[in-house]
């Protein structure tokens, strides 16, 4: 019994795949590239967490947000507002005026901290925060939006706008917030240096983990009945509704999930980048992170890692050598997605390479079987 | 916040911040008029939108060196050619747009999202490589310039009204060309009911791609104008394509009349809330209010009662 769930949950296919890709994550990326590449990699496997959670609302629910920067930016500015209290002790801050804050404060005149920085002095309350604060905040616009039956576009222009007007407020609100530059110069955690390459090292591998842990996480929810149910609705929401669910709630859920996956995927930034910024969660950077997951593939949860990996990559090569080359070829990227294969890699590996391999196996099996 | 001010400076505030929000409306309206067209009628997310203005600029921008090297004399109305030259521009590369790439996505509306987003950016990167990466701006005729001192203290800018004299036209113009011309209400119907439209004998595939060039056009003469009270760089066009859509879509999709009741509303809480904050928390309580509006009234101010 327990065995047939297990099956269900853990297709032969899928464990495959989630041994290759931990394999590679694990042991093939260390090995072959050097700390600063391999902390670029872990930047990049940051985005993924934000791609793993818009399979889920968007590939399984049929719900686009063009917000996701915003949830990002929850997890990292919460994590950047722990780290940035540890780095601005009074200690280290006192050449300032008012030392014992942080130091961009200190430069637009404010004299103490903002009620709302307070319970970042906590570890643990900063935890918290990366996981209740996407969740209120996507509970809330889902809960505004989806009772309503507020869908499809609709959501995904509203979704942009409150991704535009919480820019906005990170640039406009400078002595709270940090402006423009975001939260920088961030130090230890625990009194341990972030910034030391062992410490890279092991963030890196955490990050993995993590990912690993949200990838199992996501599977079980794309395989429990939640996760058929969200099928069913992107497909025939009236059908569903009519069958006696309540639709709303089942979108606000996943909604909130793919918020909190962000989060963390934020909160893993800042630490392994060392700072937070708007630029990191407006309106542009939220496009780019959909299109991460639609060049993995939308349907695909181990495509959306694939596609965060690549078309970083891709970035990080094409804006250093031809930067001018870069916006054309993530333009025709956008374009050829969606008119060429709407279905991404995994799509291409699915119609192209599985049916091939099948065979492969089938044959070596065969020859087994002979002997 | 009102204490400081005497009545009479409260009037002229009012009346000051009043204008200057009627010429930020005709800016908002002129964006969302060719979006209002595309979007609201056709239902395609063109993320270019704001692309498409600028490229308006460019045309401008290019037809007002042309007038100053050549053309000297004929200086003081270079800006109404430009505008034709720019309507002319941007049609053409909608309808080719159109062509390439929006016909094939008409049934997967939030796919058009990805792809207009992915011509916009190499749009962009098209203008940095031909223009620069420094924004241009153009020089106006002397008559364009300057303004007018309606009292001791409100003082009206001539470019702004120019702006909203365009706007006003361009608004009649395109009501009455989808209420009254044969290719207006040819389009209408293909947007309300296609196959209908097509059983008929309306050739679908041609108005579609009339209705969204035209679109494009007015977005290119929206940048036209534009070239009076800013200047252009390849990346403005990023700035306008949030607030369009909200214009858009809060006043209701499919109405045009919503679009300017939205535009209007909008700019006018926009201006005059700036003057008592700052201009970013001015522009993000506007937002809000309009984000929440929406979600009590999803459909947006003006909803056409349809059977769907």
């Amino acid at each position: 019994m327990v065995q047939t769930k297990l099956r269900s949950l853990a297709p032969k296919n899928d464990v495959i795949s989630f041994l290759i890709l931990a394999a590679i994550l694990l042991v093939a990326l260390p090995v072959l590239f050097d700390i600063f590449r391999l902390n670029l990699i872990g930047k990049y496997l940051t985005f993924a967490f934000v791609a793993l959670g818009l399979v889920l609302s968007w590939g399984l629910g049929g719900i686009l947000s063009l917000g996701q920067g915003i949830f990002f930016g929850l997890g990292g500015y919460a994590m950047a507002m722990f780290l940035k209290l540890e780095a601005s002790s009074p200690e280290n801050t006192q050449i300032q005026s008012t030392p014992g804050i942080p130091d961009f404060m200190d430069w637009n005149q404010l004299t103490e901290l903002p009620w709302f920085w307070e319970p970042f002095h906590s570890f643990g309350f900063t935890v918290f925060a990366i996981f209740a604060l996407p969740a209120l905040f996507a509970y809330i616009i889902g809960a505004a939006m989806f009772k309503r039956r507020v869908g499809g576009v609709y959501f995904a222009i509203i979704t942009q706008a409150i991704a535009a007007i919480l820019t906005i407020l990170i640039i406009g609100q400078q002595g709270f917030t940090g402006g423009v530059n975001g939260i920088t110069d961030l130090r230890t955690l625990h009194g341990w240096d972030i910034r030391t390459d062992s410490a890279k090292y092991v963030l890196y591998f955490v990050n993995v983990v993590l990912l690993l842990i949200t990838l199992v996480a996501a599977q079980y929810i794309r395989k429990s009945k939640l996760g058929r149910l969200l099928v069913a609705m992107r497909d025939s929401e009236d059908r569903v509704r009519f069958s006696g669910y309540d639709v709303s709630n089942f979108k606000i859920f996943i909604f909130c999930i793919a918020g909190i996956f962000s989060s963390i995927g934020g909160a893993m930034f800042t630490l392994q980048v060392g700072f937070m910024s708007p630029s990191l969660i407006g309106i542009v950077p939220s496009i780019e992170m959909v299109i991460f997951a639609a060049v993995g593939g939308n349907l695909s949860i181990f495509g959306a890692i694939y596609g965060a990996l690549i078309v970083n990559w891709a970035k990080t090569i094409l804006s250093e050598s031809y930067p001018e080359l870069w916006l054309f070829a993530m333009g025709a990227l956008f374009i050829a997605v969606v008119l060429a294969f709407p279905k991404g890699l995994a799509g291409i590996y699915e119609s192209h390479v599985q049916p091939w391999v099948d065979k492969k196996l089938k044959a070596i099996q065969k020859k087994k079987a002979e002997k | 916040m009102f204490a400081d001010y005497t009545w009479a400076e409260l009037g002229s505030i009012f009346a000051m911040q009043g204008f200057s929000g009627l010429i930020l409306f005709s800016v908002l309206l002129l964006m969302a008029l060719g979006l209002a067209i595309i979007f609201g009628q056709m239902g395609v997310i063109n993320m270019a939108h704001g692309e498409f203005m600028i490229l308006g600029a460019y045309i401008t921008y290019l037809t007002s060196n042309l007038f100053s090297t050549y053309l000297p004399d004929l200086f003081g109305i270079y800006f109404f050619i430009a505008i034709i030259f720019a309507f002319i521009g941007t049609f053409l590369l909608g309808a080719l747009v159109e062509w390439s790439l929006i016909r094939h996505l008409y049934k997967r509306p939030l796919d058009t999202l990805l792809a207009t987003w992915g011509l916009s950016l190499i749009l962009q990167q098209l203008y940095r490589t031909v223009f620069g990466p420094r924004e241009v701006g153009v020089t106006l005729p002397d008559w364009m310039m300057g303004s007018f001192a309606v009292s001791e203290m409100i003082e009206v800018p001539v470019n702004g009204m120019i702006v909203m004299v365009i706007t006003l036209f361009i608004t009649v113009g395109v009501f009455l060309f989808l209420q009254k011309s044969r290719k207006g209400k040819q389009s209408r119907a293909v947007v309300q009911n296609r196959a209908m439209a097509g059983a008929v004998g309306i050739d679908t595939a041609r108005v579609d791609r009339f209705t969204f060039a035209l679109g494009c056009g007015i977005a290119g003469i929206a940048g036209a104008t534009f070239t009076m009270i800013g200047s252009t760089g390849p990346t403005s066009g990023q700035l306008y394509i949030v607030d369009t859509f909200l214009v858009v879509v809060f006043g209701g999709a499919a109405s045009l009349l919503g679009t300017i009741a939205s535009a209007f509303s909008i700019s006018q809480a926009q201006s005059i809330m700036e003057f008592f904050l700052s201009g970013s928390m001015a522009k993000v309580l506007t937002l809000l209010t309009v984000i929440v509006i929406l979600m009590l009234r999803p459909q947006g101010l003006f909803s056409l009662k349809v059977r769907r």
